[in-house]
């Protein structure tokens, strides 16, 4: 067939291809890669063996440094080697000034809605430092897997609002990666625990990792993992343990950390391997070299460290009440409760999860991989390579999104825990009589006041035709899609008038602002530019060629008459004329005629799917 | 071949339009439907197909929600026997029940600050439960026989539902403040 003459020799798009994909567990304090290959899930080390890559980046005046060269560098420059920056993606500047302690770094407040920290190499993003661990990370799949990647499976705390996915797949699109899917944190671990197990049943994932803490409560039957609720803490983790400790040494050694941020960074150091070693021993003796250079030394006893973090870990239990609620289910129900990420190895953690769940813990997969290997599950399904894969991710909002109405209050439009995708409208109308304007204040949060949940975006809809106050009939859209992502549209209903904009979080990066870190990060010579775009250009080109290939060899037949067959057959061939040539251009434009050829096919595709879903059943009633 | 989007709820799922339908075959339906048009089965379609995807897995979900909830499943039959249930309610209330929830108001803000609130919110919560069970029983028999009559009573009984689901997520908001 025609078609197939598209693909470049050695570059083969023939369907059966595996495809090379990967899941990225982008942790807070360590990140991981891993694939499937022939069959197996598995993380990918980096030379030295290591499969873990601590997140941190270090910037020095020539290069960047990444994973665990720049955190052991990280004493001698703690101001320029950025730890545990997940807890900054999509936090705005005041947010970040509330929890300062945490981050001896110095920000620079600027126009843009993203904070930047100051380093010697330039302003940064916690975006952009971000991309810097992805793409450190796709070096590494890359070199193991010997080719160029399809996409990736990016994993994300379930308790992740709207801003900080965002935030997470522009510092993908800044590393240049595909993303396949965003998949919740616990999800992927039930994915590597689910299909290890073939266990049906409701299972209860308590994830609790650096800097994140989210509890998901899913059943599992037959291949679909289905969410019935999470809850969380997106900042709540082993990093407020060491802080715990850091606080004590500081009580006990009477210090003085303000300008020294040297000294905080050592402290912190001693307090996680205190932590660390109290995993098996009963007490841990920690060592300072305090700013006079004096010696000093104290003994953590096990008591003392329970007593110091038991606060902390309490404040996981309320989220595990609420999730049980929500998903309707008592402690009976419960098949089992897995534990997932670094700082469930703390026995005091496991303890009081326990306690609370009145049964005992799964720990046998190691709590630091589950995440990453079960995304790589996902991407093998996504990227095509299990074409009669039954398995399915049904999961669900965390946190319920609404509108600013008045009086400073909000109006729920879709409440957390609804399975997604999902779309919601909500009528509103004017206020004033011949009011042509209406300002929308999108919000996402589960307490009653504006002030008390997150501000996702501002927008306006303009050219209301003039009425009388409350005639109009605006209907506001929300459409969240399967990585929890939001969409809002609004229309006037009388007049047919719309607007539409994708939320760009009010923390969140604009589509300039990419742009611009995309040109400066790659340093591109404006040729180079060019080429990577109509590289992109014809990756889709090849997708969309090879998908509705695939379409319809299946049934085109079936469901197009000779003349729409033809329509088709010719708009395809000229995106592969266009494929062919150099314009950027073209190529968009001749996706572009493809997709409205193809818009009536689709959807009697999309039809044909959901009546052959359903046509048993119409049998049996005829029996 | 009728599309999904002008079926209704009940023929999406190819259910009989009754109040007391089986969850189970609802439930395996929807999971069969999701594995049809779910957008993760359309990772390598084109975009028109992937938006068409997210379009009706939104619309099956939607379906989902509405038929798997007593109260909104029995405002959605009545909404496709034509009763109009976007108004706000009309105060048709019978005294009796305004009363009653008077009363359980009050005993919801005694609990706030009383001994051992946490097992008096446990009691109120049942109470409240069973209230709604009652309500549910009722409506079946309703929904079964609809007319004029039946709807009028069913509509005020969704309403009734709806303080006490009301009244369910305050007392939640309660319990969230005393643990």
């Amino acid at each position: 067939m025609a078609l197939l003459q598209i693909a470049e020799p050695g570059e083969s798009t023939a369907p059966h291809q595996h495809k090379l994909a990967i899941g990225i567990d982008l942790g807070t304090t360590n990140s991981l890669v891993a694939t499937v290959r022939s069959g197996l899930a598995e993380t990918l080390a980096d030379e030295n063996d290591e499969h873990l890559m601590p997140s941190v980046v270090q910037y020095t005046a020539d290069s960047i440094v990444i994973g665990k060269t720049a955190r052991d560098n990280s004493v001698n420059d703690p101001m320029n080697t950025l730890h545990s920056i997940k807890r900054l993606m999509g936090r705005g500047f005041a947010e970040i000034q509330a929890t300062a302690n945490h981050f001896p770094y110095e920000f620079s407040q600027t126009d843009s809605a993203v904070p930047r920290i100051k380093t010697v190499r330039g302003d940064v993003s916690a975006i952009e430092v971000s991309a810097e661990i992805l793409k450190s990370l796709t070096t590494r799949a890359e070199q193991a897997l010997g080719g160029e990647l399809t996409g990736a499976v990016i994993t994300v705390p379930a308790y992740f609002d709207d801003a900080q996915r965002q935030a997470t797949k522009d510092a993908a699109r800044l590393a240049g990666l595909k993303v396949l899917r965003l998949l919740n944190e616990p999800t992927a671990a039930a994915v590597a625990y689910g299909l290890d197990r073939g266990s049906e049943g409701v299972h209860v994932i308590y994830d609790l990792g650096g800097g994140t803490f989210d509890i998901s409560i899913l059943r599992l039957t037959r291949g679909v993992f289905e969410v019935l609720s999470t809850a969380g803490d997106s900042a709540l983790g082993g990093d407020d343990l060491d802080q715990a400790i850091a606080n004590w040494l500081i009580d006990e050694a009477k210090l003085d950390i303000s300008h020294n941020e040297q000294l905080h960074r050592q402290l912190l150091d001693a307090a996680k391997a205190a932590k660390e070693s109290l995993t098996d021993a009963q007490q841990a003796e920690i060592q300072l070299t305090l700013p006079d250079g004096e010696q000093w030394q104290a003994t953590l006893s096990h008591e003392k460290f329970n007593e110091l973090v038991d606060p902390i870990i309490k404040k996981s239990l309320l989220p595990c009440r609420r999730a049980l609620r929500d998903a309707g289910i008592e402690l009976d129900d419960i098949e089992d409760i897995v534990m997932v990420g670094g700082s469930t190895r703390v026995p005091r953690v496991r303890e009081l999860v326990e306690g609370f769940f009145k049964q005992p813990l799964l720990v046998d997969i190691d709590p630091d991989k589950v995440v990453a290997i079960g995304a790589s599950i996902q991407a093998d399904v996504l990227a095509g390579n299990k074409p009669d894969d039954d398995m399915l991710l049904l999961d669900v909002l965390p946190l319920s999104l609404g509108l600013e109405t008045m009086g400073g209050l909000v109006e729920k439009v879709i409440p957390r825990n609804t399975t997604i995708p999902v779309a919601r409208a909500q009528d509103f109308t004017t206020f004033k009589d011949g009011q042509t304007a209406m300002s929308i204040h999108v919000l996402q949060g589960d307490r009653e006041l504006v002030d008390d949940c997150r501000s996702l975006a501002h927008f306006e809809l303009r050219g209301i035709p003039q009425m009388v106050a409350g005639a109009a009939r605006i209907r506001i859209t929300f459409q969240v899609d399967a990585d929890g992502l939001l969409e809002v549209s609004a229309r006037e209903e009388t007049s047919q008038v719309e607007s539409r904009i994708q939320v760009k979080p009010s923390y969140g990066l604009t589509d300039n602002e990419v742009e611009a870190m995309l040109r400066d990060s790659f340093d591109y010579a404006a040729d180079d530019m060019q080429l990577r775009m109509l590289r992109e250009q014809q990756v889709e080109a090849d997708r969309v060629i090879e998908a509705l290939q695939a379409a319809l060899q299946q049934d085109g037949d079936a469901l197009l008459s000779q003349d729409e067959r033809q329509t088709i057959d010719s708009a395809v061939q000229s995106l592969i004329d266009a494929r062919q040539g150099e314009s950027v251009e073209a190529i968009k434009q001749a996706i572009e005629d493809v997709d409205k050829a193809t818009a009536e096919y689709a959807q009697r595709r999309m039809d044909a799917s959901i009546n052959k879903a359903m046509s048993g059943h119409k049998l049996e009633e005829f029996e | 071949m009728q599309d999904a989007v002008t079926k209704n709820y009940f023929e999406l799922f190819e259910l009989p339009v009754t109040f007391d339908i089986d969850l189970n075959v609802l439930t395996q339906r929807y999971r069969e439907l999701q594995h049809a048009v779910h957008p993760d089965k359309f990772a390598n379609a084109t975009d028109r197909e992937r938006m068409l995807a997210v379009q009706q897995t939104s619309l099956i979900n939607e379906a989902h929600t509405s038929l798997k909830d007593p109260l909104l499943r029995a405002r959605y039959m009545l909404s496709l026997a034509g009763v109009d249930i976007t108004n706000e309610p009309e105060t048709v209330m019978d005294t009796e029940f305004l009363m009653q929830q008077m009363e359980l108001r009050e005993q919801l803000a005694e609990i706030k600050g009383s001994q051992d609130a946490l097992t008096n919110l446990d009691n109120f919560m049942a109470n409240v439960k069973s209230e709604l069970k009652k309500r549910i029983q009722t409506l079946s028999e309703l929904l079964s026989d609809l007319n004029t009559e039946t709807q009028k009573q069913a509509y005020a009984l969704t309403q009734q539902m709806q303080f006490l689901y009301k009244l369910q997520s305050e007392a939640e908001q309660i319990e969230e403040t005393l643990l």
